[in-house]
């Protein structure tokens, strides 16, 4: 096997590039730049994504009997009682149970009026309820008793503690416990449980009263027939991460909102790619003559590639660390003052990140091989 | 002494059909260990294009480069590669050092290529350093340094790789009179000896009283050899 001398020429290279700092910098910032504006694009997206799924999340409900028609939860159209009936004498149903979900504006103290989600639990189990930082869950029985999350949007009620009051729909209704839930919700406005019948008779209902029936299978293996079952029904019976894809799927689609993110996120890629590619190509010009030297001195074409390859890697992975550090720094500093900042990293944003860099190195070095290669040691000689 | 190098009938055109231009045409000689060989002639005689030749740079049309008794250019491209890298050390006109490394990583970059290991490699430079009297400059780059110093750089680089044929491409072009003809006076004095063919390419008459041979070249072909330099010539 031939000659390659890899960790010299790799220092060499390393050398050459971050030696020439302003060259460096340049290339630094261009692919940070890119990096970072993908990550919030995507992160605020995936928070959004997140949030918008908050109810069906915090219930932890397996499976979801829903109308057809519905794509987000927000938007729930009330079923027939008849459908709960019929999805509790499905075989493999270990229990179903219907969830009340609806906005009502709330009247504080104050006067002033907020709107609130309010979330019926069945009666008899309280399934799906939040954990309580403080209270009662007993007390949830109590007369005109509701539980408050604290989020984000605690403070549009006023803070309220235990025992504090306000009226919904001209009934009074007392706070009996402050519970904890995992996901805030995606419209700003706090959220409030109750038993099912007590939102059912406080705010004014269409017909039909049930958003949703939570269903508990026997087993997972139950989930397809008591799906099938439903369907045959006229309804439709989606798991919890089937629910949370078809929110999802309508915000990315049905709402402009994917569209715009992947648009930016397309932008930040294209900005990043072309000031790396014409900082890196001017790079190459600049050391040209350079590497037709170390040509003729007896480097081979595979070694000069190589330099190439990885000071484009070099810089793009360095690139892209800080711009994850600066996304995450931003983040974090927008969460001290926006407490509700709809904003997560997840891994798949991170890895569409990285792939984006790679192509950007990729690109970046291609174009600096394509003229390396193509310089002739002779032209060294002739000047 | 022996023979370094011999080329044989070396052609070279550039360009096709009516474009069709003849640099160097069927050129002959030999050059042997332990001789200065100067290549003199005026501007777009060839001679530029004879040294890359020679030094396994450029591909002839016609004829060969014998080597050690074998064809140079008859082999593959990465043993042609290896044959620059081991037998052949270049100074180039503008010298061509990284202005990013220091002088010493400069000199070392023939002996990384080799695949010596990178401490090892900065301490050989750095005596090839002493050998060009510039033994306190290893940690500076090269921009730092004068025309006759960066020129010795390059020089010790060249030498580096311990080579039987050094190759010097205008050496004095960059450099002024006084300067330049020290430099060539201790190139004969501590970089030729008898185990080293140095091939000089110049047009610069000043310093052919260093040189052992001079070959004369004009509108691509060998016009005459010169046996002890300035004299004949």
């Amino acid at each position: 096997m031939s000659r390659v001398a890899v960790p010299g020429i790799l220092k060499i290279a390393f050398k050459l590039l971050v030696n020439d700092r302003g060259k460096f910098a340049a290339l630094l910032v261009g692919i940070l730049f890119a990096v970072f504006l993908m990550i919030m694009m995507t992160s605020m997206f995936a928070g959004i994504l997140k949030r918008s799924s908050a109810t069906v999340l915090n219930v932890g409900a397996r499976v979801w009997i829903m109308d057809p028609a519905v794509n987000n939860v927000a938007s729930s159209i009330p079923m027939p009682d008849y459908v709960l009936d019929a999805a509790r004498s499905i075989p493999g149903v270990k229990y179903a149970v219907p969830l009340y979900s609806s906005v009502a504006l709330v009247k504080l103290h104050g006067g002033t009026y907020q709107a609130a989600t309010v979330i019926g639990l069945d009666d008899a189990s309280l399934y799906g309820r939040p954990e309580l930082l403080q209270g009662n869950i007993q007390d949830i029985y109590g007369e005109n008793a509701f539980l408050v999350v604290k989020d984000a949007e605690f403070s549009k009620l006023g803070n309220p503690g235990l025992g504090s009051e306000f009226e919904i729909n001209d009934h009074r209704g007392k706070i009996v416990g402050i519970a904890h839930v995992a996901t805030s919700g995606l419209f700003g406005i706090p959220t409030l449980y109750t038993t099912y019948s007590r939102a059912v008779s406080y705010i004014p209902s269409m017909r039909f009263t049930a958003a949703f029936i939570l269903v508990e299978p026997k087993s997972a293996a139950d989930i397809p027939r008591i799906q099938q079952a439903v369907a045959r029904l006229g309804y439709q019976a989606l798991t919890e991460a089937q629910f949370v894809q078809k929110v999802s799927d309508f915000y990315i689609y049905q709402t402009g909102l994917g569209t715009n993110v992947l648009l930016m996120t397309i932008i930040s890629f294209a900005v990043g790619l072309s000031i790396s590619a014409q900082t890196f190509y001017t790079f190459i010009l600049e050391n040209l003559e350079k590497f037709g030297a170390l040509k003729a001195i007896g480097a081979k074409g595979r070694e000069l590639i190589l330099m190439i390859l990885f000071q484009a890697t070099f810089t793009a992975l360095t690139a892209y660390g800080l711009g994850v550090g600066l996304a995450t720094l931003l983040m974090t500093v927008a969460r001290l003052r926006l407490p509700d900042y709809a904003a997560e990293i997840t891994y798949l944003n991170l890895a569409l990140a990285f792939v984006m860099v790679l192509i950007i190195a990729a690109i970046s070095s291609l174009i600096g091989i394509r003229k390396v290669i193509r310089i002739e040691p002779f032209d060294i000689f002739r000047g | 002494m022996g023979t370094a190098l011999q080329a044989v009938a070396l052609t070279k055109w550039f360009g096709e059909g009516d474009a069709r231009t003849l640099a160097v045409n069927r050129v002959s000689f030999e050059a042997s260990f332990g001789e200065i060989l100067y290549i003199v002639g005026p501007s777009g005689s060839g001679k530029t294009t004879l040294l890359s030749m020679i030094s396994g740079i450029l591909r002839p049309n016609e004829g060969q480069v014998l080597v050690e008794g074998r064809d140079l250019w008859n082999q593959s491209d990465d043993a042609i590669a290896e044959f620059r890298l081991g037998k052949v050390g270049f100074v180039f006109q503008d010298y061509h050092l990284f202005p990013r490394l220091t002088t010493a990583e400069n000199v070392a970059i023939p002996l990384i290529l080799k695949q010596v290991p990178w401490d090892e490699a900065l301490t050989r430079a750095q005596a090839f350093l002493e050998v060009v009297g510039l033994a306190d400059k290893g940690l500076l780059p090269p921009l730092k340094l004068s025309g006759g110093e960066q020129q010795r750089v390059a020089i010790a680089r060249a030498i580096a790789s311990e080579p039987d044929i050094l190759i010097f491409d205008e050496p004095t072009a960059s450099l002024d009179g006084d300067t330049g003809r020290k430099i060539v006076s201790f190139v004969k004095e501590h970089i030729l000896n008898a185990q080293r063919c140095i091939v000089i390419v110049t047009h610069d008459s000043r310093i052919f009283e260093y040189a052992d041979r001079i070959m004369n070249m004009e509108d691509g072909r060998l016009t005459g050899i010169a046996n002890g330099g300035l004299h004949e010539i």
